[in-house]
């Protein structure tokens, strides 16, 4: 009688010894990543329903299974709404079982993001988001920051352009968290280059008119206006400063910008700017075949989000194949160790504030007549390498890093 | 000085878009009483009308200026006949939600076709360039748009106020069964409104796109306003509109220059006190 009890209870324990160390440590028997990110708004077209593509794509090239066991993605839009996207993704850890969480587009929903993976203790990879705080006063041990910051953007824009002349800056800023960091981050940048800083105004998001602030700055008589805003505000910026002829007298400073955006503009309104960007589709001959394979399904050309999205994934997937386990301390651990080199990076690492360090790119935009193809709008006209870009550890507020 | 008169300059010129599409939307609540939440997607039809001619058919920047208003007026017809035209009899309420939801499904629609980053197309060579005012350089673009919606406006409520037409107009929306009695089509007259309404939102649209990008979104973000200048005009006075649009696009102006934060609530702000001196609006009547 006892016996027969035993033996089924005791070839079950055997299974499940048998199933951890043969079939590696996976957790719920799939991997699952999810993905938050603005999928209907204003950020839409430079991340969105394509971002979600990316990763699909990663997985795809990984085979669709990593280990033995097949990879899920989930997708979810915050509607720019950090409370949606921070009760999502505890949804998502709590119930759906997923593994690692990217966060897509706009700052104040990644930071939530990071806060509820933190306390859960899974892996974060912030690919859309700008916010510097994400590795620096906000730095968490389960956050990886992957394609830019502030702070990256403001050192290749603000440097590049007080080097080529560009002394007096007048700033044109989003009033709201992330206009007014990019325009203190841009400052200094500005000063310690020898720049000086005239002035700068303040515009309510979504500003229907921007000629009115326009004036204002080119009443400064400041020669370089830097626009610290982004999307739409940025597009309308530009246009009316080309209408109202302000880019006679200034040069205008983009220090967020997207392929997209230009795009949107087109190239007679954006020649002969300089914008920072992490990646451009026409970069070398490996980010060109892929942006191709992008621009087949979704007939544009990636931006910088899209394929840091699709990197961030595929070596997510790396690191789970080579360790056999998806537990996220044991990858993190892996994919710090691991240099990143695929389409969207070059001799990438991940720093220990979460910051993916990797080379930016400051980007001249192409005069009508230069560009030879659809979408050839860059030149790239200087490469940070390395840490250049990024916070030193002497400026950094990140506890963990210290 | 300078400062102050070409922020006066560049109020005119937001002043005339808002005077434009409260018009519209005084139009339609006076004889209609109907309180046209759809009014921003229309102006955004109108501009993205205009940008396929142009840019997929090849017509100009002229031509779209006449396409673009029949064409959105056409709509105007179809959205009155089918779903309006059902709800005069009941609380306007019922209205304001059906129109709200016909914008949320337009834009939605375009937003999947086109995407949120806009597109742009370009002022016709006759308007390109700029003039030097003295006190700053004005784009002649700039000057069109409030010459031709001052045009507008003024015609529009000399068509409803002064003429015979007009007349019939408010005589048919007063006391419907008197009119029809008289062998007026009076249906017929309410869906031609509310399709001249329409139109005027599609024209201020196709104004509006060489200014800012074409994208679904722009409707939404400008009618909130617009409305706020409805309110405070008093709610289907057709000069009051007019005027007031005008006059809350210079104040805007003059706000950007002493605060500028506060540039997209001034115009709010300016509603809630009326509403406590004037619950009509400016130039409403009592009730």
């Amino acid at each position: 009688m006892k016996l027969k009890k035993l033996v089924p209870a005791c070839t079950l324990a055997l299974a499940t010894m048998f199933g951890a160390s043969a079939q590696a440590q996976i957790s719920g028997d799939t991997i699952k990543i999810g993905f938050i990110s603005d999928l209907s708004g204003l950020y839409a077209d430079i991340d969105g329903p394509a971002g979600a593509e990316a990763i699909r794509m990663a997985i795809a090239d990984m085979g669709g299974a990593v280990a033995g066991k097949k990879v899920e993605v989930l997708v979810a839009d915050h509607q720019n709404k950090p409370d949606v996207a921070g009760a999502k993704a505890r949804e998502w850890f709590d119930t759906q079982g997923v593994d690692m969480l990217i966060g897509g587009t706009n700052s104040g929903t990644n930071l939530a993001m990071a806060k509820v993976a933190q306390e859960k203790k899974k892996l974060f990879i912030s690919v859309g988001a700008a916010t510097s705080a994400l590795t620096n006063e906000q730095c968490s041990p389960y956050t990886v920051h992957y394609a830019y910051d502030t702070t990256a953007l403001a050192k290749g824009t603000g440097n590049a352009v007080v080097k080529a002349g560009g002394k007096s800056w007048y700033f044109l800023t989003a009033d709201y968290a992330f206009g007014t960091q990019l325009q203190n981050d841009s400052s200094t940048v500005v000063k310690a280059a020898g720049g000086t800083v005239v002035g700068s105004v303040r515009h309510p998001l979504s500003a229907s008119d921007f000629s009115s602030f326009l004036l204002q700055a080119q009443q400064s008589k400041a020669q370089i206006l830097g626009l610290a805003n982004a999307g739409g505000d940025t597009i309308n910026s530009i246009k009316a400063a080309n209408e109202f002829g302000i880019t006679k007298t200034m040069k205008l400073a983009g220090l967020l910008m997207f392929i997209n955006d230009v795009h949107s503009l087109g190239l007679k309104a954006t020649q002969g700017m300089y914008l920072t960007d992490s990646w451009y589709w026409n970069r070398d001959a490996e980010s060109r075949a892929w942006s191709r394979k992008f621009f087949d399904k979704f007939k544009r050309m990636p931006s910088s989000i899209q394929a840091a999205d699709y990197s961030a994934a595929l070596q997510y997937l790396t690191a789970v194949k080579a360790i056999g386990s998806d537990d996220a301390d044991k990858v993190l651990a892996q994919m710090k160790k691991t240099k990143i080199n695929d389409i969207y990076a070059k001799g990438g690492w991940i720093r220990d504030d979460g910051s993916m360090i990797h080379d930016m790119y400051l980007m001249q935009v192409k005069s009508p007549d230069k560009s030879t193809e659809p979408w050839d709008y860059y030149n790239i006209a200087q490469t940070f390498k390395g840490e250049e870009a990024w916070t030193t550890k002497a400026e950094s507020k990140c506890a963990t890093w210290k | 000085m300078q400062v102050f008169l070409s922020q006066l300059t560049l109020g005119l010129v937001n002043g005339s878009f808002y005077a434009m599409l409260s018009l519209g939307l005084a139009v339609i609540f006076g004889l209609l009483g109907i309180v046209n939440f759809a009014h921003g997607a229309l102006y955004m039809l109108g501009a993205y009308v205009a940008f396929i001619g142009m840019d997929k058919l090849g017509i100009n920047y002229w031509a779209a200026l006449i396409v673009a208003p029949l064409v959105i007026g056409a709509l105007g017809v179809v959205i009155e006949r089918l779903f309006l035209r059902h709800l005069y009899k009941i609380d306007p309420i019922y209205g304001l939600l059906l129109t709200f939801g016909l914008a949320l499904i337009a834009e939605g629609i375009l937003r999947y076709s086109f995407g949120v980053s806009g597109q742009s197309y370009d002022k016709p060579d006759l308007l390109a360039g700029s003039i030097d005012l003295g006190f700053m350089v004005l784009p002649i673009y700039r000057a069109w748009v409030v010459v031709a919606s001052l045009t507008i406006c003024l015609g529009t409520w000399f068509l409803i106020e002064r003429t015979s037409l007009g007349a019939t107009l408010r005589a048919g929306t007063e006391n419907p069964a008197l009119v029809q009695a008289f062998g007026i089509n009076v249906p017929l007259m309410v869906t031609l409104t509310y399709a001249g309404g329409a139109a005027l939102a599609a024209i201020a649209g196709v104004l509006a796109a060489p200014i800012i990008q074409v994208t679904p979104l722009m409707g939404s973000s400008l009618i909130i306003i617009v409305f706020a200048v409805v309110v405070i005009g008093g709610m289907g006075s057709i000069l009051g509109s007019i005027i007031t649009g005008l006059a809350l696009g210079l104040v805007e102006g003059l706000t950007k220059v002493f605060y500028p934060e506060a540039s997209s609530i001034v115009v709010f702000v300016i509603m809630a006190i009326v509403l406590m001196v004037r619950p009509a609006g400016l130039f409403g009547k009592e009730a």
